[in-house]
């Protein structure tokens, strides 16, 4: 289980988290701003269900259940609320976008600025 | 009666939440119906929250165990650990919840008569109720990943309501850039959780607290931890957001956003006092909390000189006040491993960033109240179009002159008091930090006098002839924050004895929260 082959997955959680915070501070066109979040809250929904994971498990549901280890439900149940919660964030912050729009023609951070100082 | 008080900690999450579900509904048939089931369900809260405060200053922690067969029993048979969630109580959290079912009571007041002409108004109660409850819920849980959901509760409502009045520009843009941190800083938190649970297969803040062994990971955890709700907590160098998300927020709202970014500031507390307590590198984390203070302190007040918007102003100096938290939380943080400064002086300044949270929340909330009633009878925030108004609005300009001069610790106001607490404490652990303290609070006098002078003295202009008193349920609203000011000003040991110091000893008392959960084991 401590193989090497599972530690693949975190490797993609750092890298993905590196992405995405790399994206948040660097881009100035808002829909990519909100693509950053959605890559940074994938990746920790990654890590969760990841975190979960044993080697060979079987689904953690009881109900004539096959013999052997099961993965871990917890982490399942917290990745399940994450990911309901990150569409309703990312639902939020692309109609805002939209309405940004509407009133200043432009989707750059820069550009549609009102509040300065 | 008793059966309340065993079951408040929920009912006062719960209540709320269903008021805000059934307030659309209840829209359909009649407005006024609404307006009276927001108000009543705010009120019955926060009578729970001061029956349950009576309680836990009498008898200590509450816990209340979600669906267990008795509310009290933590860990179920046959296991080690608690497996269901849990609140947990203190008299640290219920000082949280007087604070937040105060301010929300008031602004929701507030809002009955200043949102009048707004269409939505059914959403903007909904989302009103949610961010009490977000509020409420953060600080009654003691759970990370129960952490998480009301962090994105209190997020996801309050960037709505910040982008409410959706025909401004500007308002727009401080929801999205509310929005943005919040989803990184709840993102941050959970992965942070997720670490947690890695290493100790435990979600419960208590159980994690005992179990606690500060590897290099808990390092990693208690630094994103605190990333993200410095950055919620508008601390500087993360505290942008914080002038352009206030400033646009329709009024009534805007003291609720101010009490939900205290609510973040607690959680920052409950972490580094509870879930790492003694195995935190103290010194350290308290210096990093003193430095970003004082940062906030003089990069708040100084921001706040020479604008020339009124709520922009005000927000400013949100940042800066909460320095001055803070550095008192920090200061008692420093010291946290040694006994014998704690015992002198490190109690002492845990109380004062904390009577200063509760003091703050009173008189900045009243100060963004009077800020948007002059925004709501002239139509403007700018400073340099205004004048006279104490002619028209007498009752506001009281308000705003109470307001004022708690914030820039005048005597006998009860912002005098808990900066006096900061400034003696801090000047045990290094003088420097009084003095900068004190510096600042002259230079928040100097920029209220500016606003005194600019709106409300002067002559009188002829534009603005016909100007009346902002509506009774607005007055109301800002009345409710005025005298609990002037109550605290008025009565300070009274107040910091009941509740301040039992707050600060919970905060210290890490064996105390944990044993509520994991019985003395």
């Amino acid at each position: 289980m401590t193989g090497s082959i599972f530690n693949i997955p975190f490797l993609a959680v750092a890298a993905l988290v590196g992405i995405a915070l790399y994206i948040i501070m660097s881009q100035r066109n808002l829909i990519k701003l909100v693509m950053g979040i959605t890559i940074l809250e994938s990746a920790v929904n990654l890590f969760l269900v990841t975190l979960g994971y044993r080697g060979g498990g079987v689904a953690p549901i009881f109900t004539n259940a096959p013999e052997g280890i099961m993965v871990l439900p917890v982490p399942q149940a917290l990745t399940l609320t994450s990911i309901v919660i990150g569409v309703a964030v990312t639902a939020l912050m692309l109609s805002m976008i939209v309405l940004t729009y509407r009133h200043t023609g432009d989707i750059d951070a820069e550009k549609s600025r009102q509040m300065k100082g | 009666m008793d059966a309340l008080v065993i079951h408040s900690p929920i009912l006062i999450i719960a209540i709320p939440l269903l008021a805000a579900f059934l307030t659309p509904l209840i829209s359909k048939a009649s407005n006024r119906a609404r307006d009276v089931l927001v108000i009543a369900a705010l009120a019955f809260t926060e009578f729970l929250v001061i029956v349950l405060a009576k309680d836990i200053y009498l008898t200590g922690i509450h816990v209340y165990t979600l669906g267990a067969s008795s509310p009290i029993v933590t860990i179920p048979e046959q296991y080690m650990v608690p497996v269901r969630i849990i609140l947990e109580v203190d008299a640290m959290s219920i000082f949280a919840g007087i604070m937040s079912a105060t301010v929300c009571l008031a602004g929701a007041i507030y809002s009955l008569s200043c949102v009048r002409e707004e269409t939505g108004k059914d959403r903007f109660y909904t989302l009103l109720l949610l961010l009490t409850v977000g509020q409420l819920g953060m600080e009654f849980t003691g759970d990370m990943f129960n952490l998480f959901v009301f962090l994105e509760i209190l997020s996801i409502s309050g960037a709505a309501l910040a982008a409410f009045r959706t025909r401004f520009a500007d308002a727009v843009e401080g929801g999205f850039k509310y929005m943005v941190i919040s989803s990184v800083g709840a993102l941050l938190v959970l992965f942070a959780t997720g670490i947690f649970y890695a290493q100790y297969n435990l979600l419960n803040i208590a159980a994690l607290a005992q179990a606690m062994q500060y590897t290099m990971l808990d390092k990693i955890a208690l630094t994103l931890l605190v990333i993200a709700f410095l950055m919620k907590s508008g601390g500087v160098p993360l505290h942008w957001w914080v002038p352009d998300t206030y400033t646009p927020a329709p009024a009534g709202v805007s003291p609720m956003i101010y009490s939900a970014t205290l609510a973040c500031m607690y959680a920052l507390y409950r972490i580094c006092f509870t879930l790492y307590g003694v195995a935190l590198n103290a010194a350290t984390i308290g210096w990093i909390v003193i430095i970003a203070g004082v940062l906030s302190m003089f990069v708040g007040v100084t921001m706040a000189l020479h604008q020339s918007d009124v709520k922009r102003l005000m927000a400013y100096h949100v940042i800066s006040q909460g320095g001055y938290m803070l550095l008192g939380v920090g200061v008692g943080l420093a010291v946290l491993d040694n006994p014998e400064a704690l015992a002198t002086y490190g109690r002492e300044a845990i109380s004062g960033g904390l009577f200063h949270v509760i003091n703050h929340a009173f008189f900045k909330g009243l100060l963004l109240l009077t800020g948007e009633a002059l925004f709501y009878r002239l139509g403007t925030r700018d400073l340099n179009k205004m004048g006279g108004m104490a002619r028209n609005m007498k009752f506001t300009c009281v308000f705003f002159l109470i307001g004022a001069l708690a914030i820039s610790g005048v005597p006998p106001l009860n912002g005098f008091a808990s900066k006096l607490m900061i400034y003696e404490a801090a000047y045990q652990l290094n003088p420097i930090l009084t003095i900068v303290a004190m510096i600042v609070s002259i230079i928040t006098l100097a920029s209220f006098t500016k606003v005194f002078q600019s709106a409300y003295t002067g002559p009188a202009l002829s534009q603005y002839k016909d100007v009346k008193e902002v509506p009774m349920s607005m007055l109301i609203g800002m009345g409710i924050l005025a005298g609990a000011t002037i109550f605290f000003s008025l009565f300070p040991s009274l107040v910091v004895n009941t509740i301040i110091y039992p707050a600060a000893d919970a905060l210290i008392d890490q064996a105390a929260y944990i044993n509520a959960v994991m019985g003395g084991v």
